[in-house]
């Protein structure tokens, strides 16, 4: 498939800004798409609202642009109705995380069929620039002038601990890593769930010292940590959380797992396998 | 599913059997007094009809899966009760924006906020037709027994199908737990996707056909593309998908009328309406006007017996259903006008309404 066989060519140029994070999750998304031979017509791409919001509609496939944090709602409905379809969700961190965050922590916890990418540009890119539930500590957006006093969400971890079988998490230093990533979302069975940790030049990176994209990217990528290379003892949640404070982010596959999947016949062995409590 | 005869169901039971003859086959939704027994009932039965039934983590979301799921060409509808049908305000604006076909139940009880829980209102006449921001419109229907719970939950299904549009029927803690006689018809008719051609109702198309359906809540032309600053591509978007019902209401409207030459004419609708009947067997010049589609207003029906007649509106809200009725019979030369407005939980009674005879 070419890259305007996925896209729909009349709808180019996209609206998003220069340097935006999301024209290599675009193409990631593409080369995974595109390397499993998935086909298009049986896919439905939802999300909700803000910049990754928009990508589904760039996509030459039934796409469902929802209402602001529900993505992951009509996302079940879609599933659940025609299960044989594949149902691939992008969008971001404040609207999966904020206004959305009842529906992921369900979404994983029933850990149904469906596929995330979550685009973690730590800021409401759309509406100018605010803080959002994953702005790190200390940083400056239009409504935290004086930096950021409030602890981010580690989105990752969050969906691991509600019982996704698929949790990564990337960079868009990472487009290689991304992509084969993706390819396990998509392939695994359950909720599977990729975050992209992404810049916004723009209206993130500006005010943080990192307007230049290049900077922007820099600060990202030195400021991600490969799981493999975590020194600490991973279970215990809280020096995750220390370091997610400090604006690192642990890379790498968090969870790969193979919990019985919402909507789908048990066989009997898995039957016997649910624990009971 | 339920064969041709007679039963005895609770109102509750009646909605949800309905639905499923009505080939409802996806049902979300989230506990709420007094709309539970509807979805433990549809739990338990759906699924032996090929269903699928979820219980959601929220209202929000019960209806944005209703909304996914109508969205494949699947007949869905979700109930709730007043709370939970203000959370799904903006996602019914939704629904009607994308001209997707949903059914809605919303079983009235007291309000404003958690009001009063288990007893009988009309507080969200209101809230069914003007709940979510900007111009839209929705069709609303208003049964006064279970018998009508059942036949309009059916004819829910039709007209949102008919009309690409979200549908809300009525119903109250009164009818949903009352229990009556019902007879279920040998023969139901069932209107499919694309059956009748409307004027201004685009085909519907399902998903995952390889439609490449482009959807979106923003305002957005033919393709589904999103242009959202054009004043043209706005104003014909809008225009449609409100001419689209406002102006087939003769043929969407439907009314109980008894009586239409009395100098005295009760508008009622729903369990309120149930108090008129033995006034107007009592009093020869009563006569009665019962809305079964409460939106779009049934002007087409009104104006041709409103003409000089003192009009008593009964309802169990302050301020409801009534202003509409007055606005309109104002147009078309009634003259007089009185209002009993009860809340609280208390179902008119016959001498209420004889009072202000």
């Amino acid at each position: 498939m070419e890259f305007f066989e996925f896209y729909r060519k009349d709808r180019w140029p996209h609206q998003f800004c220069p340097g935006c994070g999301l024209g290599t999750i675009m193409n990631t998304m593409y080369k995974a798409f595109n390397d499993l031979k998935m086909d298009i017509n049986k896919t439905v791409f939802v999300s909700g609202i803000g910049c990754t919001g928009r990508v589904p509609g760039y996509i030459n496939a039934d796409s469902v642009h929802t209402t602001h944090g529900r993505a992951l709602a009509f996302a079940t409905g879609i599933k659940l109705a025609r299960p044989d379809l594949n149902v691939i969700v992008i969008s971001g961190d404040g609207d999966l995380f904020a206004i959305g965050g009842n529906h992921i922590i369900h979404a994983a916890r029933r850990n149904i069929d469906i596929k995330v990418i979550a685009v973690n540009n730590a800021t409401y890119g759309l509406t100018g620039g605010q803080l959002a539930p994953t702005t790190p500590y200390n940083m400056i957006t239009t409504t935290s002038p004086y930096g950021n006093r409030e602890y981010p969400f580690a989105l990752a971890d969050l969906v691991a601990a509600a019982g996704a079988n698929y949790v990564a998490r990337w960079t868009t230093a990472h487009p290689n890593q991304l992509v084969n990533s993706l390819k396990q979302a998509f392939t695994t069975r359950g909720f599977s769930f990729v975050e992209v940790v992404s810049q916004c030049p723009v209206n993130f990176g500006r005010r943080n010292k990192m307007g230049d994209p290049v900077f922007h990217l820099r600060w990202i990528k030195e400021h991600a940590i490969p799981i493999s290379k975590v020194s600490f003892d991973v279970k215990t949640p809280y020096e995750i959380l220390d370091l997610n404070t400090k604006g690192i982010y642990i890379i790498g596959e968090l969870v790969r797992r193979n919990r019985p999947v919402y909507g789908e016949a048990l066989s009997e062995e898995e039957e016997e396998s649910v624990p009971m409590e | 599913m339920l064969t041709p005869g007679r039963y005895f169901l609770s109102g509750n039971v009646a909605t949800a059997e309905a639905a499923l003859l009505a080939g409802c086959r996806f049902y979300a939704g989230y506990p709420i007094t007094p709309s539970s027994e509807l979805m433990e009932h549809m739990s338990g039965r759906i699924e032996n009809e090929g269903g699928v039934f979820i219980q959601t983590e929220d209202e929000i979301s019960a209806i944005a899966a209703v909304i996914g799921a109508a969205m494949t060409g699947t007949k869905s509808m979700t109930a709730t009760s007043g709370p939970g049908f203000s959370l799904m305000q903006e996602n019914l604006g939704y629904a009607a924006m994308t001209e997707t076909p949903i059914v809605i139940v919303d079983v009235m009880r007291g309000g404003p906020s958690t009001g009063q829980v288990t007893v009988v209102a009309q507080g969200d006449v209101l809230q069914a037709r003007f709940g979510s921001h900007g111009d839209y419109e929705t069709i609303v229907l208003a049964p006064n027994s279970v018998q009508e719970l059942f036949d309009l939950t059916i004819k829910a299904f039709n007209l949102s199908i008919m009309f690409r549009n979200p549908v809300i029927l009525l119903s109250d803690a009164e009818l949903a737990h009352m229990t009556e006689k019902i007879t279920v018809p040998e023969k139901i008719d069932l209107v499919g996707f694309n059956d009748i051609e409307i004027e201004g109702i685009p085909k519907f198309t399902p998903l995952g056909i390889g439609g490449k359906l482009a959807i979106t809540g923003l305002t957005h032309n033919e393709k589904g593309y999103p242009i959202t600053t054009d004043v043209q591509v706005h104003r014909k978007l809008v225009t449609r998908i409100v001419n689209k019902i406002t102006k087939n209401e003769p043929i969407i409207s439907d009314v109980e009328i008894i009586n239409p030459e009395a100098d005295t004419l009760i508008v009622s609708y729903g369990i309120s309406s149930r108090a008129a009947y033995p006034v107007i067997k009592k009093h020869k010049d009563v006569g009665l006007f019962r809305p079964r589609t409460l939106w779009p207003f049934p002007e087409s029906k009104f104006k041709e017996i409103a003409k000089n007649k003192k009009i008593i509106v009964v309802e169990m809200n302050l301020r409801g259903y009534g202003l509409e009725v007055e606005r309109v019979g104002r147009k078309y030369g009634a003259k007089d006008f009185e209002y009993i407005n009860l809340i609280g939980g208390e179902v008119p009674k016959p001498y209420q309404i004889e009072e202000v005879l």
